[in-house]
Order: structure tokens, then sequence, then C-alpha cells
């Protein structure tokens, strides 16, 4: 039983990176769009070192956020149309395990590239450099629940009308613990101060989504199915 | 056992007819009784109570500013109650009661925050101020806003009214931990030197109007709810009989 | 004979009404059930309970063993090959014919490596049946298994579903347009209802 749970999950994971790899340009668009919003934003407030590594902790991560809400409306919606969706709950079910693949190959598509890149567009923002290590730790502690909560607010919105807008607005609250949690870190470690507690509290709220979203993606996409 | 009783109990007044008479005979009183304690609630706060020492009458604005807020609170978790029994029952009124929480949550929320905003303007000097317990109603504002608009993007209003109601949950989660990490945020920032409501600085004379602004606010969301779930209730079964009975019977 | 599949006073409703009369329906290995009714009385409704899709307003669902659905949507994914669309399926369930043979059975022997998204309806139709048969599954779930296909397509979805009440399997399938060309004996028919408009009084 158990076993046949973590097959479907496993070959629903490699079924999804094969998918992601066959279309490796349109998987790195939120990427790209990480890099435009890093570039905009000295455009926008100017280019004077101080004020940007000021900015620099919450403006990774703000980019990093709208990167991945981007990717979020393809997150299930595919499959819902291709009817591969339903099938993931015809007879035995392995809901939840296969949430959590999907999860896990959507966060290897989206985070794990942000993550990679992280020092080019802090350096980009002028981050201070002794501050590099946090943010590369808070992101890589962050973005799992950034998929999570962002899975959630996706399966929520899956069968409606104008879901992208709705997206949106759904996960900004959702997130908000984790915006602070996280670039109070960064911004911590800026300062030369302890961002542990910062982080201790990030890697709890990434643990509470973790046990919880799952549960509620597993019955929202259900009842989208309707 | 008191879950079957419970159960019965909510299938009983479940029934839309029934709840329809209820609510109908119920809600002028929850109003009238609005009118009357928010009437002399504000009576105290703005004529008997003295004007603070240090933020003179403009502090009176709490009267209204305190009670929304708390009541803005309180709705949320009895919204949450309401879609726990609607997921695991199924039970349609408890799916609109839920569902009709959102908006006059929403309201309070508002008024919470335009009360907070218009009380800054002389404080602070500013409309808004990023101080934490108004950045939680804010916080607060758009999950009610999430809500509405997750209800109102399905066409099949129960299948809207469960799956919002997995919101309503994740949102009851998360609100203590916004709550805390929006505090966390403030403190860290400097936060506002001059607070509304200061902790435990309270003059015995400003209790008993703000216990009669805040008995008010409950009143004014019970008639307000059952106002609302009644309309929903007329609306989606506009095709039924026992709706065309009750129009002709209200209009002989 | 054993017993696949047991229903007792299902319902689901849609809009808040009932979509069809509470169903009694059982399904014994070896047979197949035949849902008909006019349009938008439930069927696909029906049967995406029996599968597990939908969750039940009231009644009771019992499986016994694995299930299969092939439903109106193909489940097959544009960018993968025909193969690996099948492969896919295999890694989930106890595994049946070999992808080949699948394919050759459906009628699309050598278009293994042709991608999902370049199959007409019809092919995607055969493409969803050869899903039936890279997995063992005693209960198969059909919903309009002739819709798009020729003549020669609609003997297969015969064949296929008289071979597999031979081996002991069960099936529930929705047709409108024709009913399947096995040994009638084997065949129950069940017509689904609107169910009444029901009034709350």
């Amino acid at each position: 039983m158990i076993e046949s749970r973590t097959h479907a999950a496993a070959a629903l994971f490699r079924r999804d990176m094969k998918l992601a790899f066959r279309r490796l340009g349109e998987s790195l668009l939120p990427l790209f769009f990480l890099f435009t919003v890093i570039v905009l934003i000295p455009l926008g407030v100017g280019p004077g070192p101080n004020l940007l590594s000021r900015m620099a902790p919450g403006m990774v991560w703000v980019a990093a956020l709208l990167a991945s809400l981007l990717a979020l409306e393809h997150l299930f919606r595919p499959d819902l149309e291709d009817g591969t969706l339903e099938q993931w709950f015809v007879g035995e079910r392995a809901v939840y395990a296969r949430v959590m693949a999907r999860l896990l190959s959507h966060w290897l598509v989206t985070g794990l590239p942000v993550i990679v890149f992280s020092p080019l567009a802090a350096e980009m923002l002028n981050l201070p450099r002794h501050a590099l290590g946090t943010l590369i730790v808070s992101l890589v502690i962050g973005t799992p629940a950034l998929s999570l909560l962002g899975g959630l607010a996706a399966s929520l919105t899956l069968s409606t009308r104008g879901a992208s807008v709705l997206l949106s607005i759904l996960i900004f609250p959702l997130i908000v613990p984790l915006v602070i949690f996280a670039t109070g870190a960064v911004s911590m470690a800026a300062d030369s101060l302890d961002p542990g507690a910062h982080l201790g509290l990030l890697a709890a709220f990434t643990i509470l989504s973790l046990t919880l979203a799952p549960i509620g993606i597993a019955a929202a996409l259900r009842m989208n199915l309707e | 056992m008191i879950w079957k009783t419970l159960k019965i109990w909510f299938h009983k007044l479940g029934s839309a007819p029934s709840f329809y008479r209820f609510a109908r005979v119920v809600s002028p009183w929850l109003w009238f009784g609005f009118a009357v304690t928010a009437a002399y609630g504000l009576y105290l706060a703005l004529y008997v109570v003295p004007p603070d020492y240090q933020q003179g009458d403009s502090a009176r604005i709490l009267y209204i500013h305190v009670p929304a807020a708390w009541q803005a609170m309180f709705i949320y978790l009895v919204m949450t109650i309401l879609a726990i029994i609607a997921l695991i029952w199924r039970i349609r009124l408890t799916e609109i009661l839920a569902m009709s929480c959102a908006p006059i949550g929403a309201a309070l929320t508002l008024v919470c925050l335009v009360t907070g905003s218009l009380w800054g303007k002389p404080m602070w000097g500013t409309w808004w101020e990023w101080d934490a317990r108004l950045t939680s109603m804010l916080v607060l504002l758009f999950i009610y806003i999430g809500i509405m608009g997750l209800y109102a993007a399905f066409d099949d209003r129960r299948k809207g009214a469960r799956i919002a109601s997995v919101l309503i949950i994740a949102g009851a989660v998360n609100i203590p931990i916004i709550h805390f990490s929006v505090e966390w945020w403030n403190t860290l920032h400097q936060g506002a030197t001059i607070k509304l409501t200061g902790e435990s600085s309270m003059d015995p004379s400003m209790l008993p109007p703000l216990i009669w602004m805040v008995i008010s606010t409950k009143l004014f969301f019970g008639a307000a709810l059952l106002d609302r779930a009644r309309n929903e209730l007329l609306d989606q079964d506009r095709s039924k009989k026992w709706v065309a009975r009750q129009v002709l019977e209200t209009s002989s | 004979m054993s017993l696949l599949l047991e229903t007792s006073r299902l319902e689901f409703h849609r809009y808040g009404q009932p979509v069809f009369r509470p169903l009694e329906l059982d399904l014994q290995s070896g047979r197949a059930i035949v849902l008909t009714g006019p349009n938008g009385v439930g069927k696909t409704t029906l049967l995406r309970l029996l599968a597990g899709i939908l969750a039940p307003v009231r009644g009771s669902l019992k499986h016994h063993g694995e299930i299969a659905f092939v439903g109106h949507l193909p489940a097959i994914k544009g960018d993968l090959t025909c193969r690996e669309n099948l492969a896919y399926e295999r890694h989930v369930g106890p595994p049946g014919l070999d992808m080949a043979e699948a394919l050759a059975r459906v009628g699309l022997a050598g278009l293994g490596s042709r991608p999902g998204r370049a199959l007409s309806a019809g092919q995607k139709r055969r493409l969803g049946l050869a899903r039936l048969l890279v997995r063992e599954t005693p209960t198969w779930l059909l919903d309009e298994p002739y819709a798009s296909l020729d003549d020669a397509g609609c003997s297969v979805v015969d064949e296929l579903i008289g071979e597999h009440l031979d081996d002991g399997g069960g099936v529930v399938l929705a047709t409108h347009q024709r009913h399947p060309r096995v040994d009638a004996q084997r065949l129950d028919n069940i017509t689904l209802e609107f169910a009444p408009v029901r009034d709350a009084s």
C-alpha cells in the first residue's frame, strides 16, 4: 500500500521533471523574470549603493516571490485541462504523496534556480557581502514554504474564472510571516547582528506549512474537480 | 452523543424555510438592540467620559475603533467554526452563514482601519502609520477580501462555499502567526510611540462606554448576519416553492 | 463471481440539487453495466463518483480492487510520446501488457515515439484505451468509449470489453451511441433518471 503510493509519487515526479526539461526555456522564465525585477529596482529608485544595499534584503525576496507567483498558475492547471489531475483521485489514491511530488518538482524548477542565482542578484543590488550566506540560508529554508502556500492558493483557485488575479490576492496574506522572517534575517545579517532567531522562526513556519498545506491542497483539488 | 444532538439541531434549524422564519422574527429585535446600545454607548463616550489628558477629544474614536477591531476578529472565529461544520457535515445553512460572515467582518475591519487612520492624522501627523495592530488589521482585510473573492468566483455556490471554507481554515491557522510576525517586525523597526490603546493605562471611566459599544457591535453582527443569510437563502432558492409561498405571504 | 463495486443510495448534488435519482449499483466480475439516459442526467457524474474523483454527497460506495477510469479528457501529456505516456501509467499500478503490444492492440502500432499532441482525437481515444491494457485493473469505468472512434475503433472497444469480461473483469460504461457488441448475457442496463426537483418544506 505504502509502496504503491511511493511508486505513484515517484512516477509523477519523474514525469514532471521530464516535462520540465522538455520545456526548459519555459521552465526558466520565472528566473529571467526575477532578474528583470532586480534590474528595474535600481532604475526606479536610483543606483546609489547605500540605498540599494539597505533595500536589497527585501528586494531579493520580493523578486523571488514574484517569480514564484508567475509559475503557480501552471502548477495544476495543465493537469486539470488534459485530465491527468482527475486520474490522481481514481481508485487506490495516493493524492497526498502526489501533491508532495508535484510540489517538490515545482520547487526544483522555481525555487532552486533562484537560490543558485541569488548571489548574482545580491551583488547587483549591493547586498553587503557578509549577509550573502544568510540570504542563501533564508532562501533554502523559505522557498519551500513559498511553493507550499503558493500551491494552496493555486489549488483553491484552480477551476475559477480569473484565477491568476485571485491567486495573487490569496497568496499575499498567507506569506506575510514568511516575508517578515526571511527578510528580517537578511537585514539582521546585513547589520552584522545575529539572524538566528529569525531563521528559527522561518524554519518553524516552513515546517508548519509542510504539515498542513498538502492536506489543504489535496482537499481543494478534489473540490475543484467537481 | 453531544455531536449527534448538535447535528440534529443543525439539521432542524438548517431547513431553509424554518431558518428564514426564525431570522425574520429575530433580526428586527437585534437591530433594535443594536440601535439602543449604540446610542447609549456613544452618549457615554461622547458626553460623559472626560477628554483624554494627553490626546484630548480625538481619543474618543477609540470607542468605535476598538470594538470594531475586536468584533472583526471575533467574526473570523465564528466564521471558522461555521466553515469547519460546513466541511464536515455539508450543511448548507452553515455554508451560507460562514459566507455571510465575510463581508460583515471585512466591513468592520475597514471601520477599524479608517478610524485608526483618522485618529492617526492628529496624533502621528500622517494618515497611515505602519503600526503593528493596524498592519495586522490590514492583512486581515485582505484575507476577508480573498474569501469573498474566492466564493464569488464559482458559479456553483455550494462548491464555492466549501472551497472558501478551506481558505477560511488556512487563514485561521495563519492569523495568529501573522499577528505575531507583524508585532515582531514592528518592534524591530521601532514602533509608533503613541498608541491608541495603551497597555493597562485605561481609566475606569472608559470602561462602561466601551462595554456598551462592544455589546452593540455584537448585536449588529447578529442582525446583519441573519439578514445576509436570509437574502442569500432566498436568492439560492428563488425557483423553489417555499420562496413563492413566502413572497405571497408577505405581500398579502 | 465476485463483487467488484457496490453502492448504496448514491447521490451527488450540483447547484444544491441532486443530479440523478439515488442509485443502487453492484458490479460483479465478468459483467458489464451499460448506463444510458438523456443528456445531462449525470452519466459522467456517476462514473466520476464510482471512480472516486467526486465524493458522494449521500450514500456509500465500496471498491474491491483497483479501478481504471477513461473519461472525456484523454489524460495524455502532449509533450510526451505515446510510449512515455503509457510508461507513466505502468508505474502507477500492477503492470499488464507490454507497451508495444498494448499500442498494437488499439491500432497504434508503430506510433510509440509520436508525441501526444500530434495525435488526432480518435488516436487519443485509442491511446486512452491502451492505458487500460498496460495495467492490471479488474474494474473499468468508461465514459462514452465509442466517442470520436471510427468503425474499426469501435470494434476494438467491443473486443477489449469482451476479453476483459472473459478474464473476470467488470465494466461500467456510459454510452448513447451504441451498445457494446458482446455476449448479451453479460450486459446489465441501468437507465439514469433525473432526480425530482426537491423542495425544502
